[in-house]
């Protein structure tokens, strides 16, 4: 009888705490680490700002290995962690393989896109928020002349560029853009000082605007660009602040606010391609009391004003995504 | 007779060793503020006590007995061969282009051309370092260490420039067609009522690795070759006055060493990703130093030795999953275990070999 009791007391306590789990939500990073003041790190602000809201608390792991994204995905879902955010293309190979055995369990990839009934792919409209800052990198240039300096070439970030450089000729269709990718690897993200020497290489043939879209590597070029007087263009998260009044506007992309946003939605996580552009506030250029001395007011309405058009659906950015080509250079 | 038991050589030093490795260890977690024994619980927990834990630890186990075989083949002719890491990603490209542009009918002669394939690469990347060193005398460390830089480079290249489909941002392959599909542990041994080792990564490559210690063993001890390896390790000119040719030994020696690590290609490439990846390695050569030193260089120690780092490897995985040990001191915790079972073995060695051999002088 008391051995009943308690294994009934033992199953009783096994329930509690799986109900106890069951509202806990999991984020996974990618290789790169929590801590990137880019793409993971934005990820993980967004996260906690939810924890700090809600009083909530949801499971992390940093990635050491590449066994262990499925590790971490099947682990996550089998300690009925829900829903399972990860931040990073990477991810959409095994996750096409784990979300069928998990019907139950949501998981929303950022960057990527996964058809699986229980998968929300959240995906950013990058070139919309690059033509906003191309914008007003043509109009604050002097010299007719703005950089880009992009991390690993992949399509990615040369849709980041196309936006980019359609953005800057909308303004000024006589200026030069320069075009710069870091590597070819994933080192690429993380290479600050092959970033001031490319920043460094633009400068000498005349741009005085440099816009990063980098990850970590985008610390040099902001650094660079700070050093030799010149503005530059933060991206993902908002840069200003690195380096008040030199920096012009940062890109922002909000993986925050997809984080968040799939964290508040908990189990009742909306599944399909979720696409964050400048009509739902997914992209955009920052503006704080850093910058606020470099944006004249003529910037701004003109900014705004391409804002609203994209927006309501008066003006299409090209997408090099969609074709691979694209049509300025 | 100034010799310590064979005993204590293979046991009783390699269990103080890991002792004080968990020592330190503890004490780093406790530094932290997290609890050890928890810690520890959760370690067994995970990967010793799920099956699919096991089929992880056994996942990493199979990377680590090929690696660890390679150094240690070439130990035994006093060749420290710290290349296995780019004689493995050399691999894994035969690997790839033996999955890609050939049409398997099925797995088992897939695995066959594969391991053939990767053998062949691993092997060929390790000869110009073998060859410039029997013949030019440049040294085999400097020489591999460098080929582990330009591997990574080759592999760089055609990745992103050749073998990466239009489209894709991975530098990585397309994937393995899927009659290339390895058997996974779940496959083989996994029932609908028993639902063993799910989503683990080890699979039918892990029976080649412990064939491979088999194979090692009877080639080093039951072989001409293997003689001529050993003697040509003991001693470089007794061998040559015995005959043995140094160019000779120290070529083959390399080209099987090279061959080994290639393997390891099979088991993460064609195993887990099913396509290549940059980083396939994940620094399993290296490992395979700390392995068959503390394997002694033996086939068997080897084995056991991959195994313990798998337990690690799978553990570590565990408490990034449970803990909020952050994973740099994961690394600190394995790190800590190479420290103490390779590079400071004479440090528990030397104290004990005195011991028995006053002891022993006492006893005579």
């Amino acid at each position: 009888m008391t051995m009943m009791t308690k294994l009934l007391g033992a199953a009783a306590g096994l329930a509690l705490s799986a109900g106890a789990a069951l509202a806990e939500p999991a984020l996974i990073f990618d290789l790169g680490g929590k801590f990137d003041k880019s793409f993971n790190e934005a990820a993980f602000t967004g996260a906690q700002r939810w924890a700090e809201e809600t009083g909530g608390s949801f499971r992390e792991i940093e990635l050491q290995s590449e066994a262990q994204r499925e590790q971490a995905l099947r682990r996550f879902a089998e300690n009925g962690n829900n829903p399972i955010v990860m931040a990073g293309f990477a991810f959409g190979n095994v996750l096409s393989e784990v979300a069928p055995d998990y019907p139950d369990t949501k998981f929303a990839i950022i960057d990527m896109v996964v058809d699986a009934p229980n998968v929300r792919s959240v995906v950013f409209n990058e070139h919309e928020g690059s033509y906003l800052v191309g914008m007003m990198a043509a109009m604050a240039s002097e010299s007719g002349t703005v950089g880009f300096i992009g991390g690993m070439d992949i399509p990615l970030i040369r849709k980041f560029a196309c936006g980019y450089v359609q953005g800057v000729k909308a303004v000024n269709p006589d200026a030069t853009v320069i075009q710069n990718m870091t590597g070819t690897t994933p080192a690429a993200w993380n290479d600050p000082v092959k970033g001031s020497e490319l920043t460094q290489a633009q400068i000498s043939q005349g741009a005085d605007v440099v816009y990063a879209a980098a990850g970590g590597t985008g610390v040099g070029v902001l650094q660079t660009a700070a050093d030799e007087g010149i503005l530059s263009i933060g991206v993902d998260s908002n840069q200003n602040y690195l380096h008040p009044g030199q920096v012009l506007t940062s890109m922002m992309k909000r993986v925050d606010n997809a984080v968040y946003d799939a964290m508040e939605a908990g189990t009742d996580l909306e599944t399909g391609i979720n696409v964050m552009g400048i009509a739902n506030g997914g992209v955009g250029y920052a503006l704080d009391e850093y910058n606020e001395d470099l944006v004249t007011a003529d910037m701004r309405a003109a900014v705004d004003a391409a804002a609203e058009q994209i927006a309501a659906g008066d003006l299409t950015v090209h997408d090099y995504m969609s074709d691979n080509t694209c049509p300025v250079e | 007779m100034d010799k310590m038991p064979h005993w204590v050589d293979i046991v009783v030093i390699p269990l103080i060793s890991l002792l004080l490795a968990a020592i330190l260890s503890a004490l780093v977690i406790i530094g932290i503020g997290e609890d050890p024994v928890a810690a520890a619980k959760l370690m067994i927990d995970g990967a010793l006590m799920r099956s699919a834990g096991w089929g992880y630890t056994l996942y990493y186990a199979t990377n680590f007995m090929f690696t660890g075989l390679a150094v240690a083949v070439a130990f035994h002719a006093r060749l420290f061969n710290i290349g296995g890491e780019g004689q493995a990603m050399i691999g894994g490209l035969g690997v790839a282009v033996a999955c890609l542009y050939i049409p398997w009918p099925n797995w088992g002669i897939a695995l066959i051309g594969a391991t053939v394939s990767a053998a062949i690469f691993g092997a060929l990347w390790a000869l110009i370092p073998a060859y410039l060193q029997a013949k030019r005398g440049s040294h085999i460390v400097i020489t591999t260490i460098m080929f582990n830089f330009i591997a990574s480079a080759v592999l760089n290249y055609l990745l992103v420039n050749v073998m990466r489909p239009q489209g894709a941002m991975d530098p990585a392959t397309a994937r393995f067609p899927e009659t290339t599909h390895l058997p996974t542990f779940q496959d083989m041994f996994a029932t609908a009522e028993m639902p063993l080792f799910r989503g683990a990564p080890a699979n039918v490559t892990f029976f080649i690795a412990v064939a491979a210690c088999v194979l090692v063993w009877l080639l080093i001890w039951r072989t001409r070759l293997g003689y001529e390896i050993r003697a040509f390790g003991f001693s470089e000119s007794a061998a040559k006055y015995a005959g043995i040719r140094p160019v000779r030994i120290t070529v083959i020696t390399m080209l099987i060493s090279g061959g080994l690590a290639g393997l390891m290609a099979i088991n993460t490439t064609m195993g887990e990703t099913e396509r290549l990846i940059l980083n396939a390695t994940e620094g399993a050569g290296f490992i395979g130093i700390a392995v068959a030193l503390m394997g002694r260089s033996h086939p068997f120690g080897v084995f056991l030795a991959a195994i313990l780092f798998g337990f690690l490897y799978q553990g570590g995985a565990e408490l990034a999953l449970w803990t909020n040990i952050p994973r740099e001191l994961i690394v600190v915790i394995q790190a800590l275990v190479i420290l103490f079972t390779g590079a400071l073995d004479n440090m528990v060695r030397m104290p004990l070999e005195r011991y028995f051999v006053r002891r022993r002088k006492g006893e005579a």
